[in-house]
């Protein structure tokens, strides 16, 4: 096999079960590869001819031997943004847009579909997943998709769009009274006694390998460079970490140029573990109870806190987080100059980055990308009171013209307002 | 003054298949204590060298996480369930 699960820390080789900890010392396992292996294979020339979808990068996931992909998951748009651009004070600035991820309009698809990829290795015939939404629909959609049996747990609050795209594909959805955090550690309990294939549980290394998908996509579309930044939303910790093992192994490999990139976490200050530990210089995170409307990345306990923290420092990036009103301003911002309509976690990206470029810490020169990882059409509640309903007007010319006259008469709102200071 | 500890399979290695045991700490630092004396295999799996709790390592007293009950400081009460749960970390930094 050209991978294998070891211990992060004592290193002992797990081989391939479903398995996230060591049992000699309880730390996390991670997939190793055999890069000699796959160095002649992986080449810039064949990853051309692949697919367009994550499976261009098969050589580099965790995949059965001979696995055959059910869903075209992946290879989103990388989008120059301009006049996003221009609003923040630099002309470099690229979006991956994850909003548009197939099958279910996020980052998650990435992850699911490698772990489902091991579910059925493994003979499972029952998928489940704890959830703060996106990885809901995209478990019940891939179940769906290649004939598992989907057990969901996710807070009991979750946004009505996210509950009805998860239950539309014949899941179980159970809800729970309590945070996600309560809704994961139930979830290792269940883990614990039925012969289910949990994806971001027994089976969380194959799972988060899914994510590097987003760093070698970066790479291929920048041309097989590296960009001098990226913007990474934070909830469980996960994402960031993985883009940056992908940059990492795509240097390994000799596909792009070494170069130092530098990773920022986005986080919304009402559930900050990560960006709070970065700025107050400590290693490890104290867990929150999350209160934000970014309920996808409302992770009090994250899994991958300690290593998102030291993704960030080995990197000399940096953590922001932004209040409600700036996740819903980022939102309107990224809608507003580059027509993508991103959920909350979106809102979070955009206004951490605004944050970041006012305090130099990202500087205007420099090639950044932002990470958007899901779609607006979820967390439309985000905005409920953003828009007055207009009053409807006859069908009449006269009656248009003079609405156009009313309205140009109107005072014209400010696009981008004043915000606060870190 | 009672309270029951609830092993999850992944240590039950090294509490020679105890799932579940009762006893009388009267806060975290003498739970940690009294696993020790029981299950000294277990021992270096609860706290680091330095006597903190291993990161990876979460302990939950009736569902609910003890660092937002005050951690070290918190008083165990009759009756408390004590989970001892992994974390589960992806790994990569």
């Amino acid at each position: 096999m050209r991978y294998e699960l070891r211990c992060r820390e004592c290193n002992k080789s797990w081989g391939n079960q479903a398995r996230s900890i060591c049992d000699d010392c309880f730390s996390p396992l991670e997939v190793f590869y055999d890069y000699d292996s796959i160095r002649s294979s992986f080449t810039r020339e064949k990853i051309a001819h692949g697919p367009p979808s994550m499976w261009r990068y098969s050589e580099l996931l965790p995949l059965p031997p001979h696995y055959q992909p059910a869903v075209p998951a992946g290879f989103t748009p990388l989008l120059k943004a301009p006049r996003l651009a221009r609003d923040l004070g630099t002309k470099h600035l690229y979006l991956k847009n994850d909003a548009v991820c197939l099958p279910t309009l996020s980052f998650k698809d990435r992850v699911v579909a490698v772990a489902l990829a091991q579910a059925r290795a493994f003979g499972f015939d029952t998928v489940a997943c704890s959830s703060t939404g996106n990885l809901a629909n995209s478990v019940a959609a891939q179940a769906a998709r290649n004939g598992f049996k989907a057990w969901i747990f996710i807070p009991a609050d979750l946004e009505p769009a996210k509950i009805l795209g998860t239950q539309v594909f014949g899941a179980k959805l159970v809800r729970i009274s309590g945070s996600y955090d309560q809704v994961n550690r139930l979830c290792s309990q269940i883990a614990d006694e039925r012969n289910w294939g949990f994806v971001n549980v027994n089976l969380r290394p194959y799972y988060a390998e899914g994510s590097k998908t987003v760093g070698f996509e970066i790479a291929e579309q920048l041309g097989w460079r590296l960009p001098d930044n990226v913007v990474v939303p934070m909830a469980g910790g996960s994402l960031i970490t993985k883009i940056k093992k992908a940059f990492e192994e795509l240097q390994e490999l000799g596909l792009v140029e070494p170069k130092q990139v530098k990773f920022f976490g986005a986080q919304a200050t009402g559930c900050s573990p990560i960006s709070t530990a970065v700025k107050a210089g400590n290693l490890e995170i104290d867990p929150q109870k999350p209160a934000t409307i970014a309920r996808s990345l409302a992770i009090g306990n994250p899994a991958d806190g300690h290593y998102a923290i030291r993704a960030i420092n080995k990197s000399g990036g940096w953590a922001e987080d932004v209040s409600d009103p700036e996740v819903v301003r980022g939102i309107q911002d990224l809608a507003e100059t580059e027509g993508i309509f991103t959920e909350t976690a979106g809102g979070v990206t955009v206004g951490c980055a605004r944050k970041l470029y006012r305090q130099g810490r990202i500087q205007s020169d420099e090639t950044t990308v932002l990470c958007i990882t899901g779609n607006g059409l979820k967390t439309t509640d985000a905005l409920t009171g953003q828009y007055e309903a207009e009053a409807p007007i006859a069908a009449k010319l006269a009656d248009f013209n003079k609405y156009l006259e009313s309205v140009l008469d109107a005072p014209v709102k400010s696009a981008i307002p004043e915000t606060v200071e870190a | 003054m009672t309270i029951t500890v609830q092993i999850p399979t992944a240590l039950r290695r090294l509490t020679a298949g105890t799932e579940k045991l009762t006893c009388s700490p009267a806060n975290l630092g003498e739970l940690l204590s009294e696993l020790d004396q029981r299950f000294p295999d277990l021992k270096p799996h609860l706290r680091d060298a330095s006597g903190q709790v291993r990161h990876f390592l979460n302990i939950y007293v009736n569902e609910e996480d003890i660092r937002f009950l005050g951690g070290d400081g918190y008083a165990f009460q009759e009756g408390d369930e004590v989970l001892l749960v992994p974390s589960i970390a992806g790994g990569a930094a």
